[in-house]
């Protein structure tokens, strides 16, 4: 075994430069070019830093577009899921009591119209997206709520949609926060 | 058609076409062919130099295993002691405590043997200095360690009569030098452009548009993230793994960490073909195995768009399918596609919560790894899958009535116990593991113990019983994706899993080299009209049902108890 451990230990010292040294160093040289410089991509609104574009926010103010139900309250210090079963009957109830809650704080919209995605957490707890339709389903509160025409809401969801990737993969979305930026300047 | 439909098969249909070049090029490398890359030459005889080693020096398998074994003993050391005591060691602007013995012990085997079952969060449970010295590291040389196993295996097809399975120091450099680091390099600079992290700036703290103040954890991410996907490794950055917005910032890079995982092992099953001369071997391993892997991503993939009958019950709309554990950018297609890329290919990283799948998909998460030789993990998924074609050449063998040759080489007695052995010894460890766990949830539930055993589960009933049993089948096939749902910081688990990592790892790897070392070595039979041809259709189907029938066999009762009878009280 002797004959081993030499070059074991040799071998280990330079796969650590090489990888743990030099890979990383040299990533984040490049990354320096980068939006955001390898520290994230933040986002402003005059002047002042109002979040990470890729990373979810809470909005839970009725004058807001709600954001999915996060198991980390969107502290992105501390990501996580539900991890809740599908049969589990607790995770049932606690559906059940935010569709009754959505109920309460959207006149109007039917039971069967509310997406599983506004009632469901997300896998990371910092989800930044919606479906337009999650989107659009708020926008009658909204409208109320900032006195404004619904219709305008509306298109407004349209302006802010992300096509498919080259228009054919994956889902059609929206940025939650970015909407929420636009919405603000809407006034 | 369905957008989400059209990502998913191009992204597979990408997979393989980068694939197929890529195992040309592996083939060459090892064959010590001119490449593009030979003027890396020079680095590595800087690093054989200071190695102090000969890379062409022959090695019979046990000089093979010994080397292999010795620096990753050493490499477990130096991680558990690193683990240990991060919390004084530099590069911690986060202020992140040391782990327990018994975490890092975990920790340590973990990363070692490929698998990153994790039980931790990487914002709060590691530095920056362990995620790169201790993580990045391991998830570079354990894939190495694989494809040196791999590329074990291949000399020992390619000679007729040999001794020699090459060179461990050779092998696992160009592992590193050829292959690699430079494609983590190309796919690092992806990820940080399109938002991953990269620089060593610390948690960062934010008032949102709504007013509330959070935490941002960032780091050198980039890097890793493109090691534990090309690695076949799967260890998150992020506690959410790559459903963490700044792991995998959009669909772009979802295809990229998808492809990315995939292609290494298959572009071995090609390299294998080109290496040894014999590409119909290596097309039929292929189409096999392509089959298995649709025979569970398709229905996967529909149960999950399909979205929750218990969801359902309560009256709203589905229309983006099953949504719990899930997100928005990726879809629950591209979700549910990941969730069996990962668990067959041993990668174990993330895009959705597992946990939060719906039963049967559950279910063929589970099969991935118990099967464990659908592509497999870098390097491992070959040898695995080399397992199953020595039982089917024995029980093939015995079909037809003559003594079971492969490619030239009697198969007798000792090399069928082996593979036996190691088959046997899957069911062992992780029906064994999950009887004791489920004994002392049972039995011992209020046990004085840190965390009381009947504290440990996050869902009741069968789904219960399928956590437990998912960790131990996550820990066996070294994939380390969980039902995270499951309480696993704590001394039983972190020990339990702990050996059942060590023994999963090493034994399959030790089997197939020690059954090919003992194969090559026998006098060389020429084929005839009579022998059993490996490459043949035929033989593939019964390899494929050879694995069909012993997964059903090891499995079936388990998988009852767990996903089944969940989906039948639904």
């Amino acid at each position: 075994m002797k004959k081993y451990v030499w070059p074991s230990l040799k071998f280990t010292l330079v796969f650590i430069v090489l990888c743990s040294v030099l890979y990383p160093l040299l990533i984040a040289g490049i990354a320096k070019f980068s939006k955001g410089g390898g520290g994230g991509e933040k986002v402003e609104v005059n002047g002042k830093i109002v979040g990470y574009a890729n990373i979810g926010q809470k909005f839970t103010d009725d004058k807001y577009f709600w954001s999915r139900p996060s198991a980390a309250d969107y502290n992105a210090a501390g990501s996580a899921g539900s991890n809740k079963g599908p049969s589990n009957p607790d995770y049932l109830k606690l559906v059940q009591e935010r569709i009754d809650s959505f109920l309460v704080h959207n006149p109007g919209v039917k039971k069967e119209q509310i997406p599983a995605e506004l009632v469901t957490a997300s896998a990371s707890g910092l989800d930044p997206d919606l479906s337009p339709y999650a989107a659009k389903i708020q926008a009658k509160r909204i409208a109320v709520v900032r006195n404004l025409d619904e219709a305008t809401i509306i298109s407004l969801v349209d302006k802010q949609t992300e096509k498919p990737l080259l228009g054919f993969m994956g889902p059609t979305k929206v940025n939650v926060l970015k909407l929420n930026i636009a919405l603000d300047k809407l006034k | 058609m369905n957008t989400e439909l059209t990502g998913v098969i191009v992204t597979f249909l990408l997979t393989v076409l980068l694939a197929y070049p890529l195992g040309i090029y592996i083939a060459k490398v090892f064959a010590g062919k001119k490449t593009f890359t030979n003027f890396l030459n020079p680095v590595e005889r800087l690093i054989y130099r200071i190695g102090g080693i000969d890379p062409n020096k022959r090695m019979n398998w046990k000089e093979f295993v010994k080397a292999m074994l010795a620096i990753n003993m050493l490499w477990l050391f130096y991680a558990f002691f690193l683990l240990l005591n991060q919390g004084h060691l530099p590069l911690n602007p986060d202020g992140n405590p040391n782990m327990t013995p018994d975490l890092s012990f975990n920790t340590a085997i973990s990363f070692l043997v490929n698998c990153n079952l994790q039980h931790y969060s990487g914002e709060s449970g590691l530095t920056y200095l362990t995620q790169l010295f201790v993580i990045t590291f391991l998830q570079f040389v354990s894939a190495a360690t694989g494809i040196a196993a791999a590329v074990a295996l291949f000399n020992g097809l390619k000679n007729k009569t040999t001794d020699n399975l090459g060179n461990f120091w050779g092998i696992f450099t160009k592992s590193i030098t050829r292959i690699l680091l430079p494609l983590c390099i190309i796919m690092a600079v992806i990820l940080a452009f399109n938002g991953s992290p990269a620089s060593f700036d610390g948690k960062d703290s934010i008032v949102t548009l709504q007013g509330d103040t959070v935490g941002v954890s960032r780091g050198p991410a980039a890097g890793m993230i493109a090691i534990k996907h090309l690695g076949t490794n799967g260890g998150g950055w992020f506690g959410a793994n790559s459903a963490h917005p700044l792991e995998n910032p959009n669909y772009f890079t979802g295809m990229v960490e998808l492809i990315a995982q995939m292609i290494i092992p298959i572009a071995m099953l090609f390299a294998l073909g080109f290496y040894i001369k014999r590409k119909k071997l290596a097309y039929v391993i292929f189409g096999i195995m392509t089959v298995g892997m649709l025979f569970l991503i398709m229905p996967t993939m529909h149960w999950e768009m399909q979205g929750s009958s218990a969801i359902e019950k309560l009256g709203i709309m589905q229309a983006t399918g099953a949504m719990e554990g899930k997100e928005v950018r990726f879809g629950p297609a591209a979700s549910g596609y990941w969730s069996i890329v990962t668990t067959i290919i041993s990668t174990g990283s993330v895009n959705s919560m597992h946990d939060s799948s719906m039963p049967l998909s559950g279910m063929m998460q589970m099969l991935g790894m118990l099967i464990n030789a659908f592509y497999g993990g870098c390097g491992v998924g070959i040898l695995n899958y080399f397992i199953y074609i020595i039982i089917a050449v024995f029980i093939g063998g015995l079909m037809v009535g003559r003594t079971p040759e492969f490619l030239g080489h009697k198969v007798e007695a000792r090399e069928v116990k082996i593979a036996a052995l190691v088959t046997l010894l899957s069911a062992f460890l992780i029906k064994g593991g999950t009887a004791l766990a489920a004994y002392y949830f049972v039995k011992h539930g209020n046990a004085d113990w840190a965390v009381q055993p009947a504290n440990w589960l996050n869902n009741p009933g069968n789904h219960g019983f399928s956590e437990m049993f998912y960790e131990f089948t996550s820990s066996n096939a070294n994939n380390g994706s969980g039902f995270e749902g499951l309480g696993d910081n704590n001394i039983f688990w972190n020990v339990t899993t702990g050996f059942v990592l060590l023994l999963g790892r090493f034994l399959p790897i030790i089997g197939p080299i020690a059954i090919i070392g003992l194969l090559a070595k026998k006098k060389y039979i020429p084929e005839t009209a009579g022998t059993l041809k490996v490459d043949s259709l035929t033989f593939g189907m019964l390899t494929f049902a050879i694995i069909i029938i012993i997964t059903a066999l090891s499995y079936f009762p388990p998988l009852v108890l767990g996903p089944i009878a969940e989906f039948l009280g639904m």
